[in-house]
């Protein structure tokens, strides 16, 4: 009745997520009266493997193959490591790399997958909890299995930041080179434009409810009168309105201004995992159950075509 | 070549809306073409303009009401579409992504493409994990959360990009068939145009039972159980300003002056 966590770090750095599934993976273990092992796979395993070393943690399995991740070498190493230590629960993030091994894992060690959890309970059988049609509904799923596998939400969980004493212990892997069908070539930074909108002080973000790139005319207006730099969130970028590198999320850049102005942004957690460190956050939404009103300091909730052009004014 | 697309209707919620037990009551829902698979669409059908012989079939797991969204992916060029339904899958509950993965593997079996293209998620569910479940089913290599695609048939190759967090890309070639989940952003999906749309009702739409592809009915139980479906909780402290939007963007500019925002 164990808990295994699959660590993941990028460039030489161990990411967020690599020690907030420690404090998942011990709240199950306990409610599992079970122990929590955590395994990072390749890169400086030392380095990586003394900093998992974290109070809760018993055992830390270190796998050195390779530098940068790659899903071939993952999804046998840690289906190998599930296999050698029997968990009751795999726990993996539900990152970009997470998503591209854990189906194949659970696939190989026909385990139910339940991913994305922003909540999980072990106390009589696992339930896991999910959000449902963009954060609008939240459900809970059973899981009628003894064993299962689960991506967790970055960003959910606390980090623990106490030190541990942990066995930390080399794992010996095995790879079938020709499983491994794919190449990392390496990485590239997204860029664009000449801006970058993490030295920004004050950020007018623009998302969705701009409905047209013309309208994009009234947020530049807002912009310019009050010297802050346009962002906007996936949907304007994708469409190809505002360029790659003014993109605020997850999969764009994490943004701390001293104001944050969201407007026509429904506040999806891709985004807000973007911008919630921001000082001040205003969200102009006509949705008043928009999650971005959830973490917003002050909101208007009301049509951003009439109120974007007359807070313009009131700087003119 | 041949290139299978797997195509989702998803649901889309109103701004406001009321559960009804596990489902969101009908009236606030619209169904749609699944936003990421619209774009894994697009990206076949480029591949057919710029190569010959390319063939681009959609595959859904759906109901028959599924077909008039399957029309829409017929209509922007895809050639022809396969949908698999039955009892078996109205009762399975929730369709978790080995189940409906099983059922794709069993169509891509048959099928026997060069390429599969899904969407990184769906709407509605969100799991993201269909399409690396199925290829490991099919045993073809994949990748995930490609935002860049450069397919090189005569090479058996895709090189891709993959699109990590934090403004990174990572650079990877693959050896094909593959399956690739397509991010959003990827291309610029085309609208349908009228004789797409005229000539989608001619295409062919072929609707299999579990059995018609070799699969047991028996087997398709998940082993996950919705349980529960409700609003979450706000933990939002906002303060909003009250009245016309005049009056709001008034006050909103005294706030922004007073943190020190000036023209």
């Amino acid at each position: 009745m164990s808990v295994l966590a699959i660590a993941e770090h990028r460039r030489g750095e161990l990411r967020p997520v690599s020690l907030e599934q420690l404090a998942a993976g011990r709240d199950l273990a306990d409610q599992l009266g079970g122990e929590l092992h955590t395994a990072v796979i390749g890169g400086d395993v030392e380095a990586f493997g003394a900093d998992l070393n974290r109070e809760g943690v018993d055992a830390v399995h270190t796998v050195d193959i390779g530098e940068e991740f790659n899903h071939d070498v993952y999804t046998q190493v840690v289906t190998q490591l599930a296999t050698e230590l029997d968990p009751t629960v795999l726990l993996m993030p539900n990152s970009v790399n997470g998503l591209d091994y854990a189906p194949a894992v659970a696939n190989r060690l026909d385990r139910p997958l339940v991913t994305d959890v922003v909540d999980i309970d072990a106390e009589d059988g696992l339930t896991a909890t999910r959000e449902l049609y963009g954060s609008k509904a939240e459900t809970t799923i059973d899981v009628h299995a003894e064993q299962a596998a689960v991506t967790i939400r970055p960003a959910e969980w606390p980090t623990i930041e106490t030190d541990g004493d942990a066995a930390i212990e080399a794992f010996d892997a095995t790879l079938d080179e020709s499983a491994v069908r794919s190449t990392v070539k390496g990485f590239e930074e997204v860029g664009g434009g000449d801006i970058d909108i993490t030295d920004a002080d004050v950020l007018v973000s623009v998302g969705r409810g701009i409905e047209e790139e013309e309208n994009l005319d009234i947020i530049h207006d807002l912009a310019e009168a009050l010297d802050a730099t346009v962002s906007g969130s996936r949907p304007l970028i994708d469409n190809g309105w505002l360029e790659k590198d003014r993109q605020v999320g997850q999969s764009g850049k994490v943004v701390t201004p001293d104001v944050y102005i969201a407007i026509g942004i429904s506040g999806a957690v891709q985004h807000v995992a973007g911008m919630k460190g921001s000082d001040t956050i205003v969200a102009i939404n006509t949705d008043p159950n928009a999650p971005i009103f959830d973490i917003a300091d002050y909101g208007i909730q009301d049509d951003l075509f009439e109120v974007v052009p007359a807070l313009t004014e009131q700087f003119q | 070549m041949k290139i299978l697309v797997t195509v989702k209707e998803v649901a889309a919620v109103d701004d406001e809306f009321e559960i009804d037990g596990l489902e969101i009551d009908d009236r606030y829902v619209t169904a749609d073409l699944n936003e990421w698979d619209e774009y894994a669409v697009e990206e076949a059908v480029q591949i057919k303009e710029d190569h010959d012989d390319v063939e681009v079939v959609t595959v859904t797991v759906g109901p028959s009401e599924t077909d008039e969204t399957i029309r829409q992916a017929l209509a922007k060029g895809a050639d022809r579409a396969i949908r698999v339904w039955d009892d078996a899958l109205d009762d399975a509950g929730l369709l978790d992504p080995e189940t409906k993965a099983q059922v794709l593997a069993a169509v891509a079996a048959e099928e026997e493409p060069d390429l599969v293209l899904t969407g990184v998620q769906s709407a509605d569910d969100g799991f993201g994990a269909t399409g690396v479940t199925l290829a490991d089913k099919l045993d073809m290599e994949w990748g995930a959360v490609v935002n860049d695609l450069d397919f090189d048939p005569e090479a058996g190759v895709a090189s891709v990009h993959r699109e990590l967090e934090g403004g990174v890309e990572e650079l990877t070639d693959i050896e094909t068939p593959a399956v690739l989940t397509i991010q959003t952003g990827i291309n610029d999906p085309r609208y349908a145009s009228l004789r797409g749309i005229r000539q989608a009702q001619s295409k062919e739409l072929t609707e299999y039972a579990l059995a018609d592809i070799g699969l047991d009915a028996s087997g398709i139980e998940s082993p996950l159980e919705q349980t529960s479906l409700y609003e979450p909780e706000t933990e939002g402290e906002a303060t909003v300003f009250e009245g016309s939007a005049e009056e709001t963007a008034t006050e909103l500019a005294e706030l922004l002056a007073e943190k020190g925002v000036t023209s």
